[in-house]
Formats: structure tokens, sequence, C-alpha cells
């Protein structure tokens, strides 16, 4: 869907949004990086990537340990995502923004990259990857619209916050020991704008998709039989979870609005002490002192409101988001574990057919094909356990995928957590430092006011 | 069981009969500033204690509920004795009576104000309802304040009226301010207001202080209004955060590592959301302060009302005296010089007898000298009204520059410990934080 700008642009030109901006995006996002980088448990370990990635999960299992007692400040590859640019053709309008990757990794066969990439790549990696790794915590990408508020698509506010969002989910990809090995993370970041048409076309095509879609679905309208406690345990947590985080996202929010208005009447507020002060004499210092404390406070708010919308809004609803991610990742993980149970019910039913001594049915079948009741029997039992050892096979397969979907995400989960406890932890001190900050450098000003002119 | 607004001020009262020499001593130690603990003569302590409802009667014979406020009143060295202070009750209305009183029996001092008959400029939290306990507290410190103002008044404070109001029960007080005559001078001061006249030399200063007044009216109001504003607002922001209270608190038990820290800092939520009522409370004391500014430039106006009414009718008699002068003038001279009826009549009929002339003259003569005594007495009268207006207005400018700038002051201090619980409670909740 794309929509027109206010401004007159030619097909051809491609707008740069001022270029103060893209300056101070870089800077932000160098600090920014190194500061979420230290926290977080970096697995890269150069011996673990190979040239040629195998993307079986069987292999996987055994390339990529866990190795999250780890933490290893040696990151061997960094990603930027700055410089929003609006383009504008025929059809329609849209944003790229700058994808610089710098790395070591030997799968790489350059160490820098620049590229420009739009929302709907980034979508196409997630989808990647989660149909690659369907029970692994993939970071969520910020909203395709904004669903409340009158907030324009291009509207610099939202470009900056999308951006961030962007850069974000890239580094947590980059972070994870697993995702940051696959082929098509790696063709995101290094391959030009047509050659990532290209690849993109490859791969399963949109009918076998939809059929593994339609098994999906089928499979989890039966639902899942056994699951494992643990899985129930984390099921339960993540709907308490996405309630509270849902409910800190809308009082965060609620907070910004009302810090707000109160901003909105204490412009208004200290004018009037000013205005008072025309008509005193004795006063009139006194008043002036008044009103240059409320227009410090004035200032001191507009930074506390800037700064919790910067910081704190943004994390709690990516987490927001998580939780809805957390829940499908759980809905797929059941669905791997209802086909298996699916496959080993079926293999009873067709054990318990072969092992039945005589089927009248079969009986009467052979006989009107005129066969020998007992050739036509032999017959029957061949192909059942013919059908059987296919079963047996896939099932086996199946029990593999569940292992590993379980594995997998038991691994990530942990993972999981320790983010969110480290994201959350330092989002609400930051905010609490920074409300410590606004009362500080108030009391502080009024301090020195009364010193002075009160 | 009294209720208490703070420290009481005390107040000087001085007895109606006085020497002029005692009357002298007290107007220069009443000058003085007033403050808490301050030795003067005839201490008397007073203060409005209480506020209870009744129900009676009112003047169209219908049930009413009213209330009716304690005034309690005690010499000051009674004090360390434990002596039971002399109490009476009063309603508003009454004192609404004594303070018009005042204001027509001495139209030179610039009087007091009561507190708002109803509530008017009012944040959310507060009730607009008349009966409401908090209005009610507020306006009974109103009250009280009045009082003060009025007993640390170098002329008021010696009032009989004022001072059977403060302390006797029995006699019918309202009988003998209506015995006072004041009504009759509240009606022709009434007149007076809604008369539209225009006066030719007013001095100067009261001019300038009626625009004064004009000016601080608009501004107080605008302030007063804004200020509510942003104490609703601020409220709002304060509030909202209990709920952060509520949600860690729910999320902390579901959290093992994180659980310990959300639970305490969920507290200091609501710490931080319960301090706003203490903040605002007394910021509506700040609030208070100014209104009673406010309200004083009606009486500020008043007075220069006093002075325009004065002036104008000094301006009429001498007007009145230069018409006669010149009538006198033309009838010895024989000279008309305006146009005048009597003139035209007497050029056709012919002029006036001499006895007619004499007999003219000496009536002028009479109107004259009675003219100039008016005028004599008028000049006196505005004189003396400018003098003691002014001295009061100059005693009424230093109480408010003090008053006032004490208000500012103690506002930034309560801005301060504001910022004091706000450092005190989010570094605590930091601290909290970090444990998560």
């Amino acid at each position: 869907m794309s929509r027109t700008i206010d401004a007159v642009v030619s097909p051809t030109q491609t707008n740069t949004i001022p270029a103060d901006i893209s300056g101070q995006m870089l800077d932000l996002d160098e600090d920014d990086d190194l500061e979420v980088f230290s926290k977080d448990l970096t697995l890269a370990d150069g011996n673990m990537f190979n040239a040629s990635m195998p993307t079986s999960p069987g292999s996987m299992v055994n390339q990529c340990k866990f190795e999250e007692d780890e933490e290893s400040d040696s990151k061997d590859i960094f990603i930027t995502v700055d410089n929003p640019e609006s383009h504008v053709t025929a059809i329609e309008t849209f944003i790229t923004y700058r994808v610089l990757t710098k790395t070591t990794r030997s799968e790489f066969d350059n160490s820098e990259y620049e590229v420009r990439r739009r929302y709907q790549d980034f979508l196409w990696l997630k989808g990647k990857l989660e149909d690659a790794h369907s029970t692994l915590i993939v970071h969520p990408l910020p909203e395709k619209f904004v669903v409340k508020g009158m907030v324009e698509r291009f509207n610099g506010d939202f470009i900056e916050t999308r951006r961030k969002a962007l850069h974000k989910f890239l580094n947590r990809i980059a972070d994870h020991p697993i995702l940051s090995c696959s082929e098509d993370f790696k063709v995101f970041l290094s391959a030009q704008a047509w050659e990532l048409t290209t690849y993109k076309k490859q791969g399963p095509g949109f009918l076998s998709r939809m059929g593994e879609t339609v098994r999906a679905v089928a499979n989890s309208v039966r639902g899942v039989k056994n699951r494992p406690e643990e899985f129930t345990a984390i099921q339960e947590y993540v709907e308490d979870f996405s309630n509270k985080i849902g409910s800190l996202d809308k009082v965060t929010q609620r907070i910004v609005k009302e810090q707000k208005e109160y901003l909105e009447e204490l412009k208004e507020y200290g004018p009037t002490y000013t205005l008072w002060s025309g008509s005193e004499e004795e006063l009139a210092e006194q008043l002036k002192g008044v009103a240059g404390c409320i227009e410090r406070c004035c200032k001191e708010t507009e930074e506390q409101v800037g700064h919790l919308s910067d910081t704190l809004v943004p994390v709690l609803h990516e987490y927001v988001l998580c939780a809805e991610t957390l829940k499908a990742v759980l809905r797929r993980r059941d669905n791997i574990q209802a086909e298996f149970e699916a496959k080993n019910e079926a293999l009873a039913t067709k054990k318990v057919d072969r092992d039945a001594e005589s089927s009248d049915l079969g009986f009467v079948w052979g006989s009107l094909l005129g066969k020998n009741p007992e050739e036509a029997r032999h017959q029957r039992q061949e192909r059942l356990d013919g059908e059987i050892e296919e079963l047996k096979e896939e099932i086996d397969k199946l029990e593999d995928r569940v292992e590993w979907a379980n594995n997998a995400l038991k691994g990530d989960w942990g993972r999981w957590q320790r983010s969110m406890r480290g994201d959350l932890k330092s989002a609400f001190l930051s905010t609490a430092e920074k409300n410590v900050d606004y009362y500080e450098k108030y009391f502080i000003f009024i301090h020195t006011q009364i010193t002075v002119s009160l | 069981m009294m209720a208490d607004s703070g420290p009481k001020e005390v107040a000087v009262i001085g007895n109606t009969e006085l020497t002029s020499a005692e009357l002298d001593n007290n107007i220069k130690n009443t000058m003085v500033e007033i403050e808490k603990g301050t030795s003067l003569l005839r201490k008397l302590e007073i203060s409005v204690a209480e506020a209870e409802k009744r129900t009676g009667k009112n003047t169209v014979n219908m049930q009413e509920i009213y209330t009716v406020y304690l005034i309690e009143t005690r010499p000051v060295d009674a004090l360390t004795e434990g002596i039971t202070p002399d109490s009476l009750w009063r309603r508003y209305s009454e004192f609404e009576l004594l303070r018009n009183y005042l204001l027509v029996t001495y139209p030179f001092v610039v009087v007091a104000p009561l507190p708002e008959k109803r509530a008017e400029i009012v944040w959310h939290k507060l009730s607009a309802d008349n009966m409401d306990p908090d209005f009610v507290e507020r306006r009974r410190v109103g009250l009280e304040n009045f009082l003060h103002r009025v007993a640390s008044h170098p002329v008021l404070c010696n009032d009989n009226i004022f001072n059977i109001f403060l302390t006797e029960q029995d006699k019918d007080w309202k009988e003998m301010v209506y015995e006072t005559g004041f009504q009759a001078k509240a009606d022709s001061r009434l007149k007076a207001v809604n008369a539209a006249f225009r006066v030719k030399n007013p001095d100067g200063r009261f001019t300038e202080l009626k625009h004064y007044s004009d000016e601080l009216q608009t501004v107080l109001s605008q302030l007063l209004r804004v200020r509510a504003r942003v104490a609703d607002r601020l409220y709002g922001v304060y509030k909202v955060h209990g709920n952060y209270g509520r949600v860690f608190s729910e999320w902390s038990a579901i959290e093992k590592e994180m659980g310990d820290g959300l639970q305490s800092a969920g507290h200091h939520m609501d710490a931080y959301a319960a301090s706003v009522d203490d903040i605002l409370e007394e910021e509506e004391h700040y609030a208070d302060q100014l209104k009673e500014y406010l309200f004083y430039t009606d009486a500020l106006r008043a007075v220069c009302r006093k002075h325009e009414l004065t002036q104008f009718e000094l301006e009429m008699v001498a007007l009145d005296l230069a018409c006669k002068k010149q009538q006198k003038e033309e009838l010895v001279t024989g000279t008309v010089r305006t146009f005048s009826l009597k003139g035209m009549t007497s050029k056709l009929f012919g002029q006036e007898t001499a006895e007619q002339r004499e007999a003219k003259l000496q009536v002028l003569e009479q109107q004259l000298k009675e003219g100039e005594e008016a005028v004599k007495e008028k000049n006196t009268e505005s004189d003396e009204f400018v003098k003691t207006a002014w001295v009061d207005i100059e005693r009424f400018k230093d109480q408010k520059d003090r008053d006032l700038k004490e208000a500012l002051i103690s506002y930034a201090v309560m801005q301060i410990s504001m910022c004091k619980k706000g450092i005190q409670v989010w570094t605590n909740a930091k601290e909290c934080f970090n444990k998560m």
C-alpha cells in the first residue's frame, strides 16, 4: 500500500531525510550497540562455522553448541541500521535503510558490506528464519503499520523508532548462536538489491508452503495429547507475562500522555508570574524568579518525557510483540508434536489392521476379484507391512524433529529470559535514573533562585 | 476538639474606652509588624476553632442547613494558667454583615476580605460543594485570618461593634449593627457606585491605584485558574504511577530472579503516587494566600471610589459657589453676561426696582456665605479622607509586599520539598531495579 508524500517529488529522485538526522543516528548507534553486546551472551566461536552451512535439524544440533555459560566479549560481527531514505517510484513510495555489516567471520567473503533494505526485506528474512527454525525465538520486528494514533508512515519519529527496532532485530539475530549461521541471514546482509530479489525467488514455492501450513493447521486442530510438563509451564508463564507486559505498555503510554498535558499547562503558568511582575515594584524580582523556576520545570519535564518515549516505551512495546512471538513458537512446537502423535496413532491403527487374522471384508473382496483367498490375504499383509515400514521411518524422522524442536526451544528459552531480564532491567533502571536526574536538576535550580532573587 | 490550622496568630484588641494618648500608643504599637509571639498591649488570642452544621428556618420560613463557626477569645496572659476561652457561634452571614458595616463606617480603610462564599477556583479533587468538609475547613481558616486582619488594624481594632462581635453572645448584635444607621450610608454609597459621574481633578495616586487593582485582579484570577489546572495535571501524572505498583506486584509473582526487585519497586511506585496528596494540599494553602489578595482588590477599588465621590461632591459644591459668585457680579454690575430668561424678561418688561435688587443681593450674599462654608467643609473632608486613606494604603502595600514575598518563598520551598521526595522515591526504585 503506498501513500503519497505531500512534497512534490519527481519519480526518479530519491529524497534524503535531512542530513543532521543521519549524522545523529550513526553516533547513537555505535554506543548503543556496544552497550547491548557486552551484556548479551555472545556465542561467536570461529570454529563452529563452516563455509557451507547444512540446514538439516540433525546436523545443526551437532554443529552449534549451546554454550550459554560462556560470556564472550569477542564479537565478530557488527551491524548497524541507519540512514533512512525515501524512494518514490511510479507505483509506490517506500523507505530504505542502510544496513552496514563489519565482520571477521569466515563464511563472509568480505569484511565489510553496505546494502540498502526495505521493511519488506526484513519481513522476508524473519519468515525464512522462522520457517527453518520453527521453535527458535526470533526477536520481533516493529509492526507493519501503526495501529492507533495518527502517526504518518513517513513521519520522522515513526521512521526513527522503526529504524531502532530494525537495528535491534538484526543484532539479536547476529547474537543468536544458531540463527546467525543462517544462509538467508548472510544473503540479507551481503547481497546487492538485484541479487536478493533473485535469491528470494528460489527455495520452496508458495504451494508447498501452503501444504505445510494446511498440515500444521490440521494437526493443531487435533491438539497435542502429551505435552511435556515444562512446556505447559512455559505456556502459562507466557500468558501471564503477555498480560503484564501489555499492562505496563499501556500504563507507560498513559504516563507519557499525562506528562505532556502537564507540560502544556505549565507553559501557560510561568508567564502569568511574568505578567504580574509588570505591575509590582517590590515583588517584581521574586515574581520573575518564580516564573524562571516554572520555565525550568518545563524544560526538564520536556526532557523527561522525551527520555521515556525513547527508552522505556519502545522496549515495553518490543516485549509485547515478543510475547506474541513466544505464543507462536509454543504453538509450532505443539504442532510438531501433534504431527508425531498423529503418525503414531496411524501406525497403531495400521498394525491392528495387519494383525487382524481374518478379515471378512478382505475375503469377500478377494473372492469377488476371483482371487485365491490365501493369495489375497498374503498380498494384503505384504502391502500393510510395507506401509508400516514407511510409517516407522517417517515416525523416526518426526521423533528426531520433536526432540530437536524441544531442545532448541529449551535452549532458546533460557537465552530469551536472560535477554528479557537484561533489557527490561536496563530500561527501568534508565527511567528511574532519569527521574532522579529530573528532580535533582530542578532542585538545584530552585535552590539557586531562592538565594538569588527570592 | 479544635480544628488546627497551624500556630495561632496573636492579635491586638483595644478596649473601647481609651484616652487619646492610649489610642496613639495603640496605633503606634499596632503599626509594628504583627508576628507570632510579638508582645503588644492588651493581647487577645482569637481563633475560629470549629465549624458545625445547624438546621433552622430562614427568612422565608423554609428549612435550611447552614454552618456556624466557633469564635474563641482569650487574653494571652491567661495562656499559661489554662483558662478556658470565651466562645460564641457565628455564621458566615454575620461575618458579612460585620464587614459591610466596617466598609461603610471606615471608608478610608482597605478592609480585609472574607473567604469565598462559594468555592470557585478549585481543582477537581476539591468539590465545589459548600458542605464539603475540605471547603468548610478552608473557610474556617479564612474567617480566622479575617478576624486577625481586623484585630491587628490600628483603626478597626477599636471598633465597638467588632469587639462585641467577638466576645458577647447575649446581646442582639445584629440589632446593634443596624442601629448604627450604617445602612443609610450603605445605600448612599450604593447610589454613588451606580451613578455615572465624572471627576475633573481626581488625585492621580488614586487613579493609579485603581488601575493597579484592576491589573492585579486580572492577573491573579488568571494565575489561580492556571495553577488549578496545573495541579490537576500533576495529580494525574503521580496517580497513574500507582498502576506500576499494582502490575509490578502481579508480575513479580511469575518471575524468579526479578521477583523481589519488582515487588519492592512496586511499593515505591505506590508511595510516589500517594505523595502527591500532601504536595497539593500544601499548594492549596499557597493558593489561598493569593486568593486573599485577589479579593483585597475589591476593597482597594472601594477606597478609590470613595475618593472619587468625595472629590466629585467637592467639585459640585465649588461649581455651585462659582455660579453664585457670577450671579452676584451680574446683579451688582447690571450686566448680563449669560443669557437667561430673567434677563430677557427684564429687558422686555423693564428693570427691577432697586429694592428688589437689594433683596436679591442679600439672598445671594447669604448663599455665597453658605456656599463658601460648604466648600471649606468639603475641602477639609476631602483632604482628611485623602490623608487617612493614603496612610492605610501605604500600610496595606507594606503588608501585601511582606505577605506575598513570604508566600512566594514558601511556594519555592514547597517545590524543593517535592523535589526531595521525588529524588528519594526514584533513588529507592532505582536500587530495586538494580536488584532485578
